[in-house]
């Protein structure tokens, strides 16, 4: 257990500083670090500590706050098909996001956007437990999802077709698909606070998901509230994904894949999972954000594209095999 | 009908290398419709009273619009091949970037159609502007206002110059290279574009980490619309901020710099007179 947290943290530090030196421009990698933390008062400072710097950090909140949200629904539906890209909490949380960008909150009110996202992402949340109930089937939770992930789609689209700007429209793909191009240390400050505060929330519930392993009752009996579990969850959730969703956009399928490749490291057992799976996330979103910049740097390649290359078949797979198994 | 569409071009081409107004052409259309923003405001400067029925919404935006003033007196149009053919215009004027299948629709229906291609440099705009005499069948009038046009224009060229670097940054961080009227217009001001030098003749998407590493003298940037977009939150990005601060900052209005018309006069005034400031600072 301690060793596949050290080899996971060892991961993401070696991912991070790769993140840090590659770019369109070209720097070099001792130069480029150099600048980060001696300031030279030139572009390349610039360059590192609003540019790159953000779009690391990000990568790494974000990625942690979906693998940790992916792991703790998996843990409380006990369902290994509960991912929030999947299941529509991050398309309410973005409807959310445009919602307060486009009424003109979010620029007149400190953390209107981020909270926005969070209201948006409860209230999907909500109707995905309501409907699947507590102890989902795969058919229930997955077709939930998909009525409010259109719900949620289809509400964002209109709501950008009808702003008076011009290029609001196209943002729908940005919205849907998430992305880490250009944003800046403010949009850190706006996503961190809430982030933190879900990821405390997730934590707590190691646990009470390790109990609930072992059937509702024998939880109760050894003291979960199981009501209160429920909410924790629910607000966890909505804050981390609402949070990462207001500043990247919808990125899908890190929640899906994360939790499943490493469940057999951690004995099956949810809590630890948890973090397994936070560092995981950060792993998985800072590998594609920075294969987005390798490979096609010149067209702002969605981060939604390349999770779902990735998670899709696996999630194809799960289904086959909830399936085999007569869920 | 068809065919008579593509002879009508030809006739047009045929008046071109001919003499103008006395030529084989019947006579000039009376009730002519525009779709396309840059077409419009061509079509305002040249056409004949009464000649010129509507022109398109976009016209009457004064964001994108240098004659929204001007457009108040004509009906607009959204551009839909049904209300255009309702209007029953003797000519359709559009742009390369309209719908073919509006020009497509139209040409069946039997309504002439003109296409106009976009501009791309200032000589561009001198033929744009030929081209919409001919079609219009106001030539002189037409040829009044390349003149005017080509005399401001000169004015502009005589003045010696530096050659500043200069960054043009849009949404979504687009930039304008040498090829095209966004990239002629810097060239005409004065600036060298640092687009070109960054691989983009024509035009793409500049990182801001490319832009901030180029250290441009001068940047200039588009205005960001009242109603907010993501795609404009990258002209309030801190590099760009601080790129504003440490050099010259120009601004760049969609009404003067995207449509080939005379009115990129102002574009280049604007952009001239802010390298003088930065000559006049001695940077």
């Amino acid at each position: 257990m301690t060793r596949l947290m050290a080899v996971l943290t060892a991961l993401m530090a070696l991912l991070f500083s790769a993140a840090l030196v590659l770019g369109p421009a070209d720097i070099g990698p001792v130069e480029s670090l150099r600048a980060l933390i001696v300031d030279d008062g030139g572009a390349l400072t610039l360059v590192m500590r609003e540019i790159r710097l953000p779009r690391a950090i990000l990568a790494v909140l974000i990625g942690a706050s979906l693998g940790m949200a992916g792991a703790a629904m998996q843990g409380y539906l006990r369902n290994p098909l509960a991912d929030p890209g999947l299941i529509g909490v991050s398309g309410s949380a973005a409807f959310g996001a445009v919602l307060s960008i486009q009424t003109g909150v979010a620029a007149t009110v400190a953390f209107a956007l981020p909270l926005s996202a969070l209201t948006g992402a409860l209230v999907g949340v909500f109707l995905v437990l309501a409907l699947a109930g507590p102890r989902g089937s795969s058919l229930t939770l997955i077709l939930a999802g998909i009525a409010i992930s259109a719900l949620a789609a289809a509400l964002t689209s209109l709501t950008l077709n009808l702003s008076p700007n011009p290029f609001a429209a196209s943002e729908i793909v940005f919205w849907m698909m998430g992305s880490l191009a250009d944003r800046s240390m403010t949009h850190v400050w706006i996503a961190w606070p809430l982030i933190a505060l879900g990821g405390v929330l997730l934590a707590s519930l190691a646990r009470g998901l390790d109990a609930l392993t072992l059937g509702e009752d024998a939880a109760e009996a050894m003291g979960i509230s199981l009501k209160r579990l429920r909410l924790t969850l629910v607000f966890g959730t909505a804050a981390v994904v609402g949070a990462s969703t207001a500043v990247a956009g919808a990125i899908g399928f890190i929640g899906l894949v994360v939790p499943h490749i490493l469940r057999p490291f951690v004995g099956a057992k949810p809590g630890q999972l948890l973090w397994a799976s936070a560092l995981g996330g950060a792993i998985m979103l800072l590998v594609a954000d920075i294969a987005v910049r390798v490979v096609l740097p010149s067209r702002d390649l969605k981060l939604g594209v390349l999770t779902a290359l990735v998670g899709a078949p696996l999630f194809l797979h799960l289904i086959y095999k909830t399936r085999k198994e007569g869920l | 009908m068809r065919v008579f569409v593509l002879n009508f071009k030809s006739i047009v081409i045929a008046g071109l290398v001919a003499t103008g107004p006395a030529m084989g052409l019947a006579e000039a259309p009376k009730r002519v419709v525009s779709v396309n923003l840059c077409t419009d405001q061509l079509a305002m400067l040249v056409a004949g009273p009464a000649q010129l029925y509507s022109v398109s919404e976009l016209a009457f935006d004064p964001r994108g619009s240098a004659m929204a003033e001007q457009a108040k007196t004509y009906v607009p149009n959204g551009g839909f091949a049904e209300e255009i053919y309702l209007m029953q215009p003797d000519l359709v004027i559009a742009g390369s970037f309209s719908t073919p299948a509006t020009t497509a629709m139209l040409r069946r229906l039997g309504v002439p159609v003109v296409v106009f291609d976009y501009a791309s440099s200032l000589a561009d705009i001198r033929d744009r502007l030929v081209q919409m005499g001919d079609v219009l069948g106001q030539p002189e009038r037409a040829q009044m206002i390349v003149a005017d046009f080509d005399a401001q224009l000169a004015a502009f060229q005589t003045e010696a110059t530096t050659n500043p670097r200069a960054a043009l940054y849009q949404a979504n961080g687009y930039t304008s290279g040498d090829s095209t009227l966004a990239g002629q217009i810097l060239i005409a001001a004065g600036f060298e574009n640092i687009a070109t030098e960054a691989g983009f003749p024509y035009g793409g998407f500049l990182p801001l980490e490319v832009l901030a590493m180029s250290q441009p003298d001068a940047i200039i940037t588009s205005n960001p619309d009242a109603a907010r977009s993501r795609a404009e939150e990258i002209l309030s990005h801190p590099v760009v901020e601080a790129l504003r601060e440490t050099t010259g900052a120009g601004w760049f209005s969609d009404r003067d710099w995207v449509c080939g018309t005379p009115f990129v006069l102002n574009a280049i005034a604007a952009t001239a007179k802010l390298r003088r400031q930065l000559e006049g600072d001695g940077s």
